[in-house]
């Protein structure tokens, strides 16, 4: 298990797209923002703990198909299906890779784009904290995503129209935190609320990307 | 005798043969009587004036919606656990018909808010409930059509209706929570059935009833297809083998 | 018996390719599976890998004990080829790799990247992978496909290896790898009568 995740992770580093794409693709839907509603500070102060989150969505799943496509492709799926390690296992560390490339360096990356839309002080940390707690679930639930759709040619749409549903709950959650957080509001139900879904996919999801995909390998 | 006998697919088609016309004759009979009654021989409220003979069309498509998901649902489980085929072609067929509900109750819904409301759309928990319940439908029928094999299909999207099930019903709460958090909840909700005075209820039973039966007539009509679909399939791959 | 294979029928895109396939494998036993193409041979040997369930009969043994090498070798491109096979030994628990690449004569090219390897390269690290498992049983899809004849030689030593110690080794290839003592299995008498599958026939 271990090993499958070193190798994920390095084959992260090495192919290069692992950690910068998401990020340049945060950056620049960030960027993009203040062009589309305008330059008022105020105005970008209020949406930003949402802008910042639906930009982290995006961005994790930009980068979903290759959860398990690549391994699909050259043929380790099958091999790994043949392993003694469990299908749960691997699902399971395969989200954990995405979430170490593409979750994590997102949650540091907010604060510093928080800057660009004129972040109110006090979100900050509520920003950081709910990007940290809720995206292990986005990355959970796009595997899901990515198990459903591995055997197909041009899966990444349909990966898009499966997934993003399945999203609505965490990122209700997960801006409500950061949202009630910029306002200096208790933050404690809807926080304990994402933390909820995440165990809980943590938990119970992968015995059905697992099932999906050994649907997906016959 | 089983309930499971009608599993087998020609045994189904022959059953809903002699079933279907029936089915059609009640649905058509209830909708045309309720919708009718409900439209032309209730008064206007005193409140809402005319706007309100709509709950007639949106009440009913909303319930089979859900109701149609439900299904979808039981077909799925029935498919996982016991593998039958007109089960999982159910489930199929009964997907577009829920969503063409759903459409049909937010459309009306949109209709009925302009009026009351003073706008086409508003965020409300149990509106945006039904536009994500819209979305899941979308991804459900999207993934039945992208996978060729009959089998995989079947697999795959039953397990997305269960997961899509759970995530459906998280989204609800989540849903209210999201829009309390931001402002007071929407006054108006049309499940007040005891607000509702006998005039207007019976009318609305009957139309309910016939969205009901029309669903089932369509579920058994699609299901048929279905299967016929699938049987000629399964005769050309015969014949090419051959 | 280390693999019993008992009435097993395979389909393929649904339909039946191959019916009553029974045989039995001894430790120290190589079974080579002939047949013309699109006999279902790839059908087959998935189906006893257990990736694939079997649409009626059994196989008793497989589980865990089976090593399968398909078409595609699972190498990482960005990945060296120590990397690739040290992988692969982790995942099934080991840790020993020098003797897969002195055996398929990989020793010159641990360094590379296994995207750098030619075809024939990739192709004998994809079978040194085999060694690394520990597996008893290897169950090989045409292993053999862009190999020289020197590079054969060298599977088939390793295959010859792998017997000596108890292991056995059923394979689906065209060519003959030297390999006397392997009984071979002609799929032909197997191929099923044409109809559909069971669940389809349903239908009709």
């Amino acid at each position: 298990m271990i090993a499958l995740l070193l190798r994920d992770l390095r084959l992260a580093i090495r192919a290069g797209g692992g950690f910068g794409l998401g990020l340049a693709f945060f950056l620049i839907v960030t960027v993009l923002v203040p062009f589309g509603v305008g330059p008022q500070t105020d105005l970008l102060s209020r949406i930003a703990p949402g802008i910042l989150w639906i930009g982290a969505l995006l961005a994790c799943l930009l980068s979903l198909d290759r959860i398990l496509a690549l391994d699909w492709e050259d043929g380790s799926l099958d091999l790994l299906a043949t392993a003694p390690l469990p299908m749960e296992g691997i699902v399971t560390i395969k989200a954990l890779a995405h979430w170490i490339t593409t979750g994590l360096p997102l949650v540091f990356a907010a604060p510093v784009l928080g800057v660009l839309l004129n972040l109110p002080l006090a979100a900050y940390q509520w920003v950081l904290i709910s990007l940290a707690v809720g995206t292990p679930a986005l990355s959970v639930i796009g595997t899901f995503g990515a198990a459903l759709t591995v055997g197909l040619k041009r899966g990444g749409l349909l990966m898009s129209l499966l997934v993003l549903p399945l999203y609505v709950p965490t990122l209700i959650f997960g801006a409500e935190v950061a949202r009630r957080g910029a306002e200096g509001l208790t933050v404690q139900t809807p926080l304990m609320l994402l933390a909820g879904i995440s165990f809980g996919v943590m938990a119970l999801l992968p015995f059905a990307s697992a099932a999906v995909l050994r649907i997906n390998l016959r | 005798m089983s309930l499971w006998e009608y599993a087998n697919p020609v045994k189904f088609i022959r059953t809903t043969d002699k079933v279907l016309p029936w089915v059609w004759t009640l649905a058509l009979g209830c909708l045309c009587t309720g919708l009718i009654w409900g439209f032309f021989f209730t008064p206007d409220d005193f409140r809402m004036g005319s706007t309100v003979k709509i709950i007639y069309i949106h009440v009913p498509s909303a319930l089979m919606a859900i109701n149609a998901w439900l299904m979808m649902l039981v077909a799925s489980l029935i498919w996982i656990v016991r593998r039958h085929h007109v089960s999982a072609l159910a489930a199929r067929a009964a997907a577009p018909v829920g969503a063409v509900m759903t459409v049909i109750a937010l459309v009306t819904g949109a209709f009925w808010g302009q009026p009351m409301w003073g706008t086409w759309w508003e965020w409300d928990p149990r509106l945006t409930s039904f536009l994500i319940l819209f979305l899941f439908y979308l991804g459900y029928m999207a993934l039945w059509a992208a996978i060729e094999n009959d089998d995989t299909a079947a697999d795959l999207t039953s397990i997305l209706c269960l997961v899509g099930s759970v995530f459906a019903i998280l989204s609800r709460y989540a849903v209210n929570f999201w829009n309390q958090g931001l402002h007071q909840g929407a006054t108006f909700s049309m499940d007040k059935e005891e607000n509702i005075a006998d005039v207007f209820w019976f009318p609305a039973v009957i139309s309910m009833l016939g969205f009901g039966l029309l669903f089932v007539a369509l579920v058994f009509l699609r299901t048929q297809t279905e299967i016929r679909a699938r049987r000629t399939r399964a005769l050309l791959a015969r014949d090419g083998q051959a | 018996m280390v693999l019993t294979v008992r009435d097993l029928s395979v389909t393929r895109g649904g339909l039946a390719i191959l019916e009553g396939v029974s045989f039995d494998m001894a430790p120290g036993e190589a079974l080579v599976l002939r047949g013309p193409n699109g006999i279902g041979k790839t059908t087959l040997l998935r189906s006893i890998a257990g990736l694939q369930p079997p649409e009626t009969g059994s196989v008793t043994g497989a589980e865990d004990q089976i090593a399968y090498a398909g078409h595609s070798d699972g190498l990482k491109a960005m990945l060296s080829v120590t990397e690739n096979l040290q992988f692969w030994a982790s995942v099934f628990g080991l840790t020993e790799i020098e003797q897969a690449l002195t055996a398929f004569d990989l020793l010159d090219l641990r360094m590379r990247l296994a995207g750098t390897l030619s075809a024939g390269q990739k192709r004998r690290l994809g079978l040194a992978r085999l060694m690394v498992t520990g597996r008893p049983i290897w169950v090989l899809d045409e292993p053999t496909v862009s190999l020289d004849a020197a590079s054969v030689a060298l599977f088939a030593d390793a295959v010859r290896d792998h017997l000596g110690r108890g292991g056995s080794a059923l394979m689906a290839t065209h060519i003959d790898l030297g390999l006397d003592e392997a009984r071979v299995l002609d799929l032909t008498p197997f191929k099923a009568r044409p109809r559909t599958r069971q669940i389809d026939e349903a239908f009709l």
